[in-house]
């Protein structure tokens, strides 16, 4: 993956699969600490200890088809790689929060990419449900997306409509911008 | 600016399209969007149809996304499904290519056959 917003669209998905009603995707940057925090905290069916210690290999899934499942790994290993750590907490039936925390200079960091088309891309595919909450910051600077909102103004149309998903990505982008105090 | 105010024109606008929608049967584009479809370039190719789609106005397509489909070497993977026509699956599927999908395959119903997975293999 080339991008960090790829691994977050793979990896949310998982969050969805577990039937979670809200997922929080927190990107936090920390300039004066060096560090870069993903966090991805869902309210799903949560998974027990035994899954939970093997999920970070390559060779664990729930899927039936294959007997391979490379998201968690991948990050798990761009987190190392990145002088970072990758923690996963789950309680069964509470929900799941991965960790993945990188420091910001190491070079072997990949860009964030295109995180609006990750948070359009999320949404198609779960228009329902869960709800999304991005929460952006650059140090002091915070930006905030909810789906819940967006909702709200649109009293009740469906978000996987090409226009809404349009808006949704340039409100992202411009509240990306805003915190890193530059303009599109 | 971007603001929530914007909303309420595109409300009214889709609820228009909602409507005129419900008559016809549509054509699903289903693109393949697991751990492998993403690594392989999935999601700039997901955005290009919903672009495309956007972009000619065709009410009745949906751009939809599903797991994987078992074939990931042959990654990103795309299914199109015409009404009354069988559903054709096209592999390796780049951003360039999906323009020309749309028009010929979803607006003329003439599979593009050249990148059909019956062309890969």
């Amino acid at each position: 993956m080339f991008e960090l917003s790829l691994h977050i669209l793979d990896l949310v998905q998982n969050s969805v699969r577990a039937g979670a009603t809200v997922v929080t995707i927190r990107i936090a940057y920390d300039p004066d600490a060096d560090t870069l925090l993903i966090e991805l905290i869902d309210d799903g069916c949560g998974m027990d200890e035994a899954l939970l210690q093997r999920v970070t290999s390559p060779f664990a899934t729930t899927r039936t088809t294959r007997k391979v499942g490379l998201g968690i790994p991948m990050l798990k290993q761009l987190a190392e790689l990145c002088e970072g750590a990758f923690s996963l907490r789950s309680q069964v039936g509470k929900g799941t929060t991965l960790s993945a925390r990188f420091k910001m200079s190491s070079i072997d960091l990949p860009p964030m990419g295109d995180l609006p088309g990750t948070m359009r891309s999320l949404i198609l595919g779960a228009p329902d449900q869960p709800e999304f909450v991005l929460e952006y910051s650059m140090g002091q600077q915070r930006f905030t997306f909810d789906t819940r909102e967006v909702r709200q103004a649109l009293g009740g149309l469906s978000l996987a409509e090409p226009d809404i998903l349009s808006w949704i990505a340039g409100y992202i982008a411009q509240g990306m911008a805003e915190v890193q105090g530059t303009t599109l | 600016m971007k603001s929530f105010a914007d909303l309420e024109a595109i409300r009214q606008k889709t609820l228009d399209k909602v409507n005129l929608r419900r008559e016809h049967e549509g054509t699903r584009i289903v693109v393949g969007m697991a751990t492998c479809g993403i690594a392989a370039g999935a999601r700039p190719v997901m955005l290009a149809f919903l672009d495309e789609v956007s972009k000619r106005n065709l009410l009745d397509v949906t751009v939809a996304q599903t797991g994987c489909i078992g074939m990931c070497r042959l990654e990103p993977i795309v299914e199109i499904s015409v009404p009354g026509q069988d559903k054709v699956t096209y592999v390796k599927v780049a951003p360039e290519m999906v323009p020309r999908i749309v028009q010929e395959h979803v607006v003329n119903h003439n599979p593009v056959d050249e990148y059909t997975i019956g062309a890969a293999e």
